[in-house]
């Protein structure tokens, strides 16, 4: 004898295109830039099509590996650099002991994730002294670790971390160079099975491992681990009372982050061809991050769905905005100026946006009271 | 007759002991004795009423049969308790729910953007294995989404109030909410006592109904309950026995059905002290300072709805009521800490809301139940305590220099407001520059007085002035009030849960009950009078 008590009145279903508007105006907006400037720019579209797609191979597993630790309330992870280290490390050894191709790949990716691991072991448990204050903690980790990784990379490698090769190190004997050449390694798993669209190349294997990425990163959602991340990420308090040890579960999410993000950085090397010792990894962390931003995703929620359309809409812009500021101003510095400030300008949206989103809704219940008390008053 | 009751009840038969048995609980937080003797009997499938004012001890009771944190770290608490004849002492909540005790708190403790189903489950979810869990452990075993929703209906049915068990938890009227917490205790297979902390708060009546219903199935399959509730009808409409605390003791324990809500009423309320401390004063009520209409609080946890109120100039005026009534949201309110709607005006000039400053400005001030948070700049000096808001609104203790283009502190001047204030008040400190944090709560609270003194207001919001401070301290803080009213005729609005402290020190006084003003009557009625307007409206 079950009684249905009705809820007491239903959501209106949606607000219709501006609420719409309002919820995607970052994509919106950016969509307009690449609409504007993708004929000014003067690019053919296979060459576009090409370019974003190589792009697209080169970046979207390293968005992905951000998808997690917003998953389990952490934010953006801005940490994602010390994966990104992991990797280059991991690299360096690797054209050390000179194995190249995939294998040489294959390689650096296990090489890389003892490192990640201790890494994001050391980032969480910090993360888990700052909560609530993730975002700015992992951004000055990152800048940390960087002084350690270069500690590590200029002077221990070589007199204690045998380094044998000459041609990736400083002609002084110890310490890494600037570049180091990853010629024999580039795109050679872009490479391995690919074919041609329309001009297009398509880098098979590639989209596979991220094609898979997404696979696993959907059957995640639907493990007790998955289940335990999303529900300390809405509540802390509510998950630690239901015995979830939420400690561990944040940690966790960060150390499977930067593991991933040292395998998105191998991916995204191979790719380029050459890893700057110094300077690949310290804006990796940022357009990453901004890409996402761009996609549509926000500090709390982040969708596979944004991680694509946010690739393909950054770099579009990327790719077109040198060209088309030339043509506007006849000054091509301007378009590598506009990308750089688009970036800070996008993330700094979105956490004003973050903010003034939970600012709204309080307000709103505000203004339900107020109509609730009227309409009382009315009857 | 379902298997689990036929094994609860003989396992009950069996020991022959009740299924909850309280010996001579009692509990003191830092020397301040809180529960005194309490001793209860529950037997499997009865359900106890708990009634008494805030503050009787009816949560912390609860929170020690919970065994929760904070009751451990206060120190523990003396007497023994028993479960089925066994004695228990649980160290944390997780021990508790072991033993089958379900609890659902006030505050609500779900997962927004999970589904009923989800949270009714959460961290119990049944699970398979896979090739990824073999090797990373359980945590990487899937949901079983079917068996889940199987689970999760079968405890929606044991309850008898239908929800949609996959709406999320966001999009849920509060009622829903509510059945989904208690749901989710009935999912355990191993309850036998569920405490209910004033479920029907904010239920509505067709659901406050259906609960009670709920209420009486759950009893039926040998469930025990603790129901908490102001609502006093429910209690004898639903209850086996009701127990009524006052002052940290049991004062009533009796059969629901030989009572009635005036009997219980006045348990509750009466007490044993006099009321003739206060010379009620006799004041010509013309001059209105502050009249307040249709006025409308966000503050969580204590909403105010369509509040019209008009204060006389030169009088104490008190506002009472259980808590989560909307009390504590009026002052707030007005005083532009929380959001808030309608027309305040005082002596006849519109004060804007939700702009604190608008308040200072026209000589209100306000001395805040969240000492801590609001009230105090814990880590700097007495001084600059006492002295700041003075310095920041009204210019005082200031030098000027250059016309005023520079301003400096006067630090004299600043120093002998502070001496003269812990002259005044009695203020325990070692110097007139201690840190705020270093004080007693009481001390504390005395600051926030002179603080707020020290602005010379015409008009002055004190709220819960007596939380958390000693016997000792509280009068001096009453006193200290009634003497700035009488000499510098300055209206005071008084908030506070406690209706005795309120006959004491004011002239009227009005009670708030479900967000509204639920009547206003002159210190000098009867406890009974008041405790009926304290549970008119409840909701």
């Amino acid at each position: 004898m079950s009684q249905l008590v009705k809820p007491a009145s239903g959501r209106s279903s949606g607000k219709g295109i501006g609420a719409f508007l309002a919820g995607n105006s970052v994509p919106i907006m950016f969509i307009l830039i690449c609409a504007v400037c993708i004929p000014i720019s003067g690019f053919s579209v296979p060459y576009l099509l090409n370019e974003i797609m190589s792009r697209l191979g080169r970046n979207a597993f390293l968005i992905l590996s951000l998808l997690i630790p917003i998953m389990a309330g952490m934010g953006l992870n801005f940490g994602m650099t010390l994966g990104a280290m992991a990797g280059e490390i991991a690299l360096i050894f690797v054209s050390d002991w000179q194995i190249w191709g995939i294998p040489g790949m294959v390689l650096a990716m296990i090489v890389s994730i003892p490192f990640s691991v201790l890494l994001g072991l050391f980032c969480g448990k910090i993360l888990n002294m700052a909560k609530g204050r993730e975002m700015i903690t992992s951004y000055i980790i990152s800048f940390f670790i960087n002084g350690v990784y270069q500690l590590v990379v200029l002077y221990m490698m070589g007199p204690i971390i045998p380094i044998a090769h000459s041609s990736i190190k400083l002609p002084r004997g110890y310490g890494i160079r600037n570049t180091v050449s990853l010629l024999n390694m580039r795109q050679s798993l872009d490479n391995a099975v690919s074919f041609r669209i329309g001009g297009v190349k398509i880098p098979v294997i590639t989209l596979l491992i991220i094609a898979a990425m997404c696979l696993l990163i959907v059957w995640f959602r639907r493990t007790k681990l998955g289940q335990d991340m999303r529900a300390v990420g809405q509540d802390l308090q509510v998950a630690k009372d239901a015995g979830i040890d939420v400690e561990r579960t944040r940690i966790i999410s960060i150390v499977i982050s930067t593991v991933l993000a040292g395998i998105g950085m191998i991916i995204y090397l191979q790719n380029m061809g050459n890893l700057s010792t110094y300077s690949s990894h310290s804006q990796v962390g940022m357009f990453c991050i901004a890409a996402l931003l761009v996609g549509g995703a926000s500090v709390d929620r982040a969708s596979i769905g944004n991680v694509f359309l946010g690739v393909i809409l950054f770099h579009t812009m990327f790719i077109v905005a040198p060209n088309a500021g030339t043509k506007i101003t006849g000054d091509s510095m301007i378009g590598e100026y506009f990308r750089v400030f688009v970036s800070y300008g996008v993330i700094t949206v979105a956490l004003i946006m973050y903010e003034t989103k939970k600012r709204r809704a309080r307000a709103s219940m505000g203004r339900q009271l107020e109509a609730e008390q009227q309409e009382a008053m009315r009857a | 007759m379902p298997k689990e009751v036929v094994k609860r009840m003989t396992t009950a038969k069996q020991t022959g002991a009740p299924l909850l048995e309280m010996r001579n609980v009692k509990k003191n937080f830092f020397g301040n004795q809180v529960l005194t003797d309490i001793n209860l009997k529950l037997e499997a499938g009865q359900v106890l009423g708990l009634v008494g004012e805030n503050g009787a001890g009816k949560t912390t009771l609860m929170k020690i049969l919970f065994g929760m944190d904070e009751i451990r770290e206060t120190g523990g608490y003396g007497g023994d308790i028993f479960l089925n004849g066994e004695k228990v002492n649980f160290s944390s909540p997780f021990d508790a729910l072991a033993k089958g005790i379900g609890m659902v708190h006030q505050e609500f403790s779900l997962i927004p953007g999970f589904t009923a189903t989800e949270n009714i489950l959460l961290n119990r979810e049944p699970k398979k294995e896979n090739v990824v869990s073999l090797v990373f452990g359980e945590r990487m075993n899937t949901l079983e989404r079917r068996e889940m929703d199987r689970q999760s209906e079968a405890a929606i049915e044991k309850m008898g109030v239908r929800i949609d068990e996959n709406m999320l938890i966001n999009n849920m009227p509060v009622g829903h909410k509510q059945f989904t917490e208690i749901a989710r205790e009935l999912s355990k297979e191993q309850l036998q006592l569920l405490i209910l902390d004033e479920p029907t708060a904010v239920l509505t009546e067709h659901e406050a109904v259906a609960l009670l219903d709920s209420i009486r199935g759950m009893a039926s399959r040998g469930i025990a309950v603790i129901f908490i509730t102001h609502r006093l009808q429910e209690i004898l409409s639903v209850c086996d026995k009701v127990a009524v605390m006052r002052d940290g003791c049991l004062v009533q324990n009796v059969n629901a059905k030989d009572t009635s809500v005036q009997e219980i009423t006045r348990w509750m309320v009466g007490r044993n002290i006099s009321s003739g401390e206060n010379k009620h004063r006799q004041l010509a009520h013309q001059n209105v300072i502050m009249s307040i209409r249709h006025l409308w609080v966000d503050m969580p946890g204590e909403t105010v709805r369509d509040v019209n109120l008009d204060v006389f100039e030169g009088e104490i005026l008190g506002i009472g009521g259980l808590a989560g009534q909307g009390k504590l949201g009026i002052p707030n309110g007005v005083m532009g800490l929380y959001e808030a709607g309608g027309q305040v005006t005082f002596r006849g000039n519109e004060i804007a809301l939700n702009a604190p400053r608008r308040c200072l400005d026209a000589s209100l001030a306000f001395v805040s139940e969240d000492r801590r948070g609001v009230g105090l700049l814990l880590d700097e000096s007495l001084e600059w305590n006492i002295a700041f808001p003075a310095m920041q609104i009204q210019n005082k203790f200031l030098k000027s220099y250059l016309g005023g283009l520079i301003k400096w502190r006067d630090e004299k001047a600043i120093r002998d407001v502070t001496e003269k204030y812990i002259d005044e008040l009695a203020i325990k400190c070692t110097s007139s520059r201690q840190n705020a944090k270093e004080l007693s709560g009481g001390n504390q609270q005395k600051v926030c007085l002179a603080k707020a003194f020290a602005l010379e207001p015409q008009f002055l919001f004190v709220s819960e002035p007596t939380r958390g401070i000693d016997v000792g301290a509280k009068s001096l803080v009453l006193n200290a009030l009634k003497k700035f009213n009488q000499e510098s005729g300055v209206t005071i609005v008084m908030i506070s849960s406690e209706l005795e402290e309120l006959r004491q020190v004011c002239d009227r006084i009005a009670i708030v009950s479900g967000g509204r003003i639920a009547g206003i009557l002159p210190a000098s009625d009867s406890s009974e009078d008041f405790g009926m307007l304290m549970v008119s409206q409840v909701k």
